[in-house]
């Protein structure tokens, strides 16, 4: 298992790019290309990562990037990695796009990609919103969450995007969380071991989008996880295996009460007992349907 | 045939960006355990080990360095920092 003890010590993402404090974009990021180290080549759509990579002619990433267009970055993902493939280079082509580059714009692209077994990792960080754009609802936005597109309250339960990944049957999928990077580490690396298409997505809570204080990002990112509703797993050639505090509340151990996740972001303000009571449930209903399939030896 | 915008990778693209800052990490070195967790969480790569410092090899040295000229001020380390080692105090200007 890997440690953050052990984590290499060269940095890709520098100082002084132009996330807001406290973003869990370049957390992730960092540890993500300490996996992989900087034989890769970042494919970004629209998104906040390409205005984290700060202005022309400058950029705070250390490794090359291909910004795309939103709908684009799977096909373009495909392009690269057939190029790399004639040139003979090892490199690894990586997308680095934001949950409405995924879910919505860019799932086309990125069902296509995964069907025709392109040799590329997708990375999705899922902050459950377009944050760029303005905070707009996306197919990732849980129930109930306030955006700038529904001010009262999203009235539907998101998607999964992970189990819809899962249908193309590709070696690897994989959900992590920014609070749990040592898991990230180790996934990124599988990942990086593997051949075809890969699929990761973290868990990424953003401080102006969901109205906390920036301080909290990994305090909320954990909580998710330890309530429940956030899932650690991979999933290598179909089998799903829970990882890191996910297996443990596979095996057994209580979930902590879901209000006390809620509570602590103002997207979740104005819920009502009746809305707290509808979460709870899909939860509840969610890990027992896990424990029945997964709970196995 | 127009030219593609092409950009290079430099330490401060958007400027010094601890200019933002609107609460300063304050570090107490004597309490520190190097667990590195600050220094894995800090989105701004703003916080160096001592220990991984070149001048400090085979020394047995806790603590970190903060830069200043870069870090935001988010307050994550302070707030994930498991033997409250980092504080935060309100920048003077």
């Amino acid at each position: 298992m890997a440690s953050i003890k052990n984590f290499p010590k060269e940095e890709y993402v520098l100082k002084g790019h132009a996330a807001c404090p406290g973003c869990p974009i370049t957390i992730a990021l960092r540890t993500a290309l300490k996996a992989l180290g900087n034989d890769v080549t970042l494919i970004v759509p629209a998104s906040c990562s390409a205005v984290v990579q700060s202005l022309v002619p400058k950029t705070s990433f250390n490794v090359p990037v291909l910004n795309i267009a939103f709908a684009a970055s799977a096909s373009a993902a495909s392009g690269v990695a057939a190029a790399l493939k004639r040139l003979g280079k090892k490199t690894i082509p990586v997308v680095w796009a934001g949950d409405g580059g995924s879910y919505d714009i860019g799932i086309q692209a990125l069902s296509g990609a995964l069907e025709r077994r392109e040799d590329f990792i997708y990375v999705c960080y899922n902050n459950q919103m377009y944050s760029n754009t303005g905070i707009q609802r996306s197919g990732a936005t849980p129930y109930g969450a306030w955006t700038t597109t529904t001010w009262t309250g999203k009235k539907e339960m998101q998607k999964e995007l992970a189990e819809i990944v899962m249908a193309h049957h590709i070696p690897y999928v994989a959900t992590a969380s920014i609070a749990y990077l040592d898991d990230l580490y180790e996934k990124m690396k599988k990942a990086k071991e593997m051949e075809g298409p890969r699929y990761i997505e973290i868990f990424s809570p953003c401080p102006p989008g969901w109205r906390f204080d920036m301080s909290k990002t990994v305090e909320i990112a954990r909580l998710a996880v330890q309530t429940g509703s956030w899932v650690l797993y991979e999933a290598i050639n179909g089998k799903i295996e829970f990882t890191s505090y996910s297996k443990m509340l596979l095996k057994g151990r209580e979930r902590k009460p879901i209000e006390d996740w809620l509570r602590m972001q103002g997207r979740f303000r104005h819920l009502t007992e009746e809305d707290i009571k509808r979460i709870k449930e899909a939860i509840d209903e969610k890990w027992k349907y896990y424990m029945q399939i997964y709970n196995k030896d | 045939m127009m030219e593609t915008a092409i950009s290079y990778p430099t330490e401060g693209g958007m400027g010094k960006t601890g200019t933002w800052r609107i609460f300063r990490p304050v570090v107490d070195n004597s309490k520190c355990i190097n667990c590195r967790i600050c220094w894995v969480y800090c989105p701004d790569a703003a916080i160096k080990m001592l220990m991984d410092m070149p001048e400090n090899e085979g020394k047995d040295i806790k603590g970190i360095e903060i830069d200043y000229d870069y870090c935001k001020g988010c307050g994550i380390c302070a707030n994930e920092c498991p033997v409250k080692a980092i504080k935060m105090e309100r920048e003077e200007k």
